[in-house]
């Protein structure tokens, strides 16, 4: 036999180009990337959106509170899109952030009454800690628990809410009981942007750019592109799970304190339901169920495209039950156009490599 | 012809290790030295990746001496092996789909900039100087979705460089390459060679343990058989080896009377699975499916019996049509179908012996639409009793059960339904000696009484002592066809192996 694969004397260009190199310049790609992206798709929904209830109703943007609500209204959702995105980026996800807001904007209220004078930032800080504590928890559980995130969150969104329901029994807290200078971070503005909108749009980008540049961010990548591998490799996947979790608790218990300033009254119930409203926010925005991909900008688009849809609707005439319906296609949309998507990636990919 | 210098780099002898009463690895051993490729050989089940699996770090051997440069070693873990300076690349890498080739290299281990930032730019340009170094080209920015089984080995064996790993073990990494990415693959290696890594490499492709590696290692049935330098060997030598023993004795076969055609197969493709695949299985034949893991046999099967879809090709049983992607009306027409991964795919593990049994023919239990206890154990017994289905009470779950007596109750579920034609995938995977010998007479005894199977084995002696008549598949296609008379290791190996390039 003679031996047929003896390469040696062949050269590297005969050696097959089977992934041909990239020949754009930085600057292609980048534009390239950035009009391929899912996030700049559902920006350009959003606009539509917008320019129609414009049409409709110039004020729904072109007067003084059509501008604040459209920024305004979204702030919570974004907060809870960001940590939910952190916690489905490592295939979980995070169903309890709904009583974890409700609890922690209730104990916003409590220590404005309970403690008289105490610094505004004290009570942001406070309320962080206890969301943070009540997502180290799910994570805890999560981590250890060797149980889908989707049982343990579903438990514990029923344990906290419970909790909830005994501290505050009947009781409301009022607008009256917190000082006015909490309350009006409801409505301040900034050069006309509200400042809730602000705080938002900071955590966003630091979280955006966590994701991006630290080895954490993107070991939490690793982890739900493919959990076995990410053991194989080493990385503590524990560790980042639970992070992801805590990060999300906290992102929740700011969102607690934004709804106190914002809605300035607080019951037992704030808050409920929400939690399914940020995960269809990340999903809409591109961050797949499965993990391993997407990014917070795109799921706090989706978190400003669902509650500006849901504020636009009334204005063109759609009845309530029509809006809701919008909104469930809308996400099985997303869905149905990432599987439809990915299946033909694969199968091009396949039958590239059977013609070699 | 031995390059390399005298200390051996990784050192094993005598190592064993058991999976409860399964012995995996009697005594296995393994050297290798710097600046020199070693062959591994053996057939499926021989302890080849027992062995490497140990060295890796993901099992602990039982017992026997492990050095690495000369240091007795143990690991407990893939990350101690991998800081130790040991890489393997699988047969099929796992990486991550969603992140970039280039993430894949250096997760965990990123360059930082300032402020212990990701510095992107210096790890494109790192990745990009690794793949040039290997002489291929591969965009560092990509996502490792959808690149071929021999890119994402590049990319392990990219990985592997950048942790400067001095011993590389290969598990069968050219199963499923094409020639091409064959040839690329050993330039590589031999480039790794020559910059003094200790090279292992796993094959059954003997055309290329003889053109890359300088020493080659042959085990048997969890044993260490024989090292020789590869210029003092020869392909039948080395065969004779790996098989060692007379398979008749080991398979009793009953000769049996071949009637008329049962399954016939005419031009099934799938697209990038397997290509123009006829053949025909006859009243009381076993047909013996053969070729290497990945070739495209159990997706053949799959295809035959509905699971999967083909793009275009025909399927009859008895003369009838079977429409493709429905399994139920493969059932109808006379087709038992037993998968290969029988704890997901063959049993509902956590039903009872009966309820798996009956499970199949269940239509014809129902009075009423209704199931009843009594029926399914009145139905399952005589079958479960035939088989010696070692179980106290058909009540039993099944997964408390031995893989062995799992696949007698698998097998007698899709006898329960009285089948022409039984597709049968890796018979005995996991099975140990003794029911082995069992699963064979039965299958012996089935053809006997007129049953057509259809047995995809990649354990070669099983193939040659069931099979009235082997089907070699190589890289989705058919290459040989031949006789029982005719059948020999060598000649299967050879068809198993011969893809187009090679005959060129």
């Amino acid at each position: 036999m003679t031996s047929p694969t003896d390469t040696t004397a062949h050269s590297h260009e005969e050696l097959a180009l089977l992934v041909e190199p990239s020949a754009m310049s930085d600057r292609e790609r980048l534009v390239k990337t950035v009009l391929r992206s899912r996030e700049l798709s559902i920006f350009i929904v959003l606009i539509l959106v917008i320019i129609g209830a414009t049409a409709k109703s110039p004020s729904f943007l072109f007067s003084a509170s059509g501008w604040r609500d459209l920024l305004l209204t979204p702030s919570m959702l974004i907060l809870l899109a960001v940590g939910q995105t952190v916690v489905i980026i490592t295939r979980n996800v995070d169903l309890s952030v709904g009583s974890v807001l409700g609890v922690t904007a209730y104990l916003t209220g409590r220590l404005f009454i309970d403690q008289p004078g105490i610094p505004v930032i004290a009570v942001f800080a406070v309320a962080v800690l206890a969301g943070a504590a009540l997502g180290l928890v799910n994570g805890l559980l999560v981590g250890f628990g060797k149980v889908p995130a989707l049982v343990i969150t579903l438990g514990t969104l029923y344990i906290y809410r419970g909790i909830l329901l005994t501290w505050a029994g009947s009781s409301l807290v009022s607008a009256s009981q917190m000082p006015a200078g909490f309350l009006g971070l409801g409505t301040r503005q900034i050069l006309t942007i509200p400042v809730l909108f602000l705080l938002a749009a900071v955590v966003v980008v630091a979280a955006g750019y966590f994701l991006q540049t630290a080895r954490t961010g993107r070991e939490l990548y690793a982890v739900g592109s493919d959990p076995d591998a990410a053991v194989l490799y080493g990385l503590p996947v524990r560790r980042r799970v639970i992070g992801a979790f805590v990060l999300s608790g906290a992102l929740a218990g700011l969102a607690g304190v934004v709804y106190a300033a914002r809605y300035g009254t607080v019951s037992s119930d704030a808050g409920t339901g929400i939690e399914l409203q940020a995960v269809a926010a990340a999903v809409i925005g591109g961050v797949a169920i499965f993990g391993g991909s997407g990014t917070v900008w795109g799921a706090a688009i989706g978190a400003v495209l669902l509650i500006t849809i849901n504020r636009a609707l009334p204005m063109v005439g759609i009845s309530d039950f029509w809006q809701q319906a919008l909104v469930g296609a809308l996400i099985i949309a997303a869905i149905v156009l990432d599987r439809v998507l990915s299946a033909r990636q694969a199968r091009k990919l396949i039958e590239a490599r059977d013609e070699v | 012809m031995t390059a390399g210098s005298d200390q051996a780099v990784l050192m094993l002898s005598d190592v064993s290790k058991s999976f409860g009463t399964v012995v995996a690895l009697r005594s296995g051993a393994l050297e290798a030295r710097a600046g020199s490729i070693h062959a591994l050989v053996g057939e499926n089940g021989a302890g080849k990746s027992t062995l490497v699996k140990i060295v890796a770090g993901v099992y602990r051997r039982d017992s026997g001496t492990f050095l690495l440069n000369g240091v007795p070693v143990d690991f407990g873990s893939t990350a101690e092996s991998k800081a130790a300076g040991v890489a393997v690349i699988y047969q099929e890498p796992t990486l991550f789909p969603d992140l970039s080739v280039t993430e894949n290299i250096f997760m965990g281990r990123q360059i930082l900039r300032r402020g212990r930032r990701i510095d992107n730019a210096a790890m494109y340009a790192e990745a990009d100087r690794l793949f040039r170094g290997l002489g291929v080209h591969i965009d560092p920015r990509r996502l490792a979705l959808g690149l071929s089984i021999a890119d994402q080995q590049i990319i392990e064996i990219a990985k592997a460089i950048s942790l400067d790993a001095k011993v590389l073990i290969m598990d069968e990494p050219t199963a499923a390459l094409s020639g091409v990415e064959v040839e690329r693959l050993f330039t590589v290696a031999r480039q790794l060679r020559d910059q003094g890594r200790a090279i292992v490499f796993i094959s059954h492709r003997f055309d290329e343990v003889f053109s890359l590696c300088d020493t080659v290692t042959v085990m048997r049935d969890g044993a260490c058989v024989d090292t020789r330098a590869i210029g003092e060997t020869t392909v039948p030598e080395i065969v004779n080896r790996m098989v060692g023993r007379e398979v008749q004795d080991l398979f009793p076969k009953q000769a049996t009377e071949v009637g008329e055609v049962v399954l016939e197969v005419e031009n099934l493709n799938a697209t990038g699975t397997f290509h123009d695949v006829s053949f025909t299985v006859r009243r009381g034949e076993i047909v013996g499916l053969a070729g290497l893991v990945g070739a495209g046999r159990s997706e053949i099967a799959r295809a035959v019996f509905g699971v999967d879809r083909y793009d275009s090709g025909s399927i009859r049983m008895k003369g009838a049509g079977i429409p493709p992607l429905n399994p139920r009306a493969a059932i109808k027409a006379g087709m038992a179908f037993i998968p290969e991964d029988r704890r997901k795919q063959g049993l509902v593990t956590e039903a009872s012996v009966a309820e798996n049994v009956a499970s199949v023919i269940r239509r014809n239990l129902t009075t009423a639409g209704l199931i009843t206890r009594a029926r399914e154990n009145r139905a399952a017994g005589p079958w479960a009793s035939r088989l010696e289905v070692k179980t106290n009470a058909l009540d039993m779950a099944a997964k408390t059960m031995s893989g062995g007596n799992q696949q007698k109750v698998v097998i007698a579920k899709w006898l329960a339904s009285e089948p022409d034609l039984l597709i049968i995938d890796e018979p005995t995977r996991g099975i140990d000696v003794g029911t082995k010998a069992e699963v064979h007479r039965l299958l012996s005894e089935l053809a006997g009484q007129g049953m057509a199977i259809l047995m995809i084995s990649s354990e070669l002696p099983e193939v040659l002592g069931m099979a009235d008549r082997v089907l070699v598949v190589c890289e989705g296609r058919l290459t040989a066809e031949m006789s029982r008379a005719e059948a020999t290791p060598e000649r299967v190996m050879h068809a198993a192996t011969a893809s187009q390039e090679v005959a060129r």
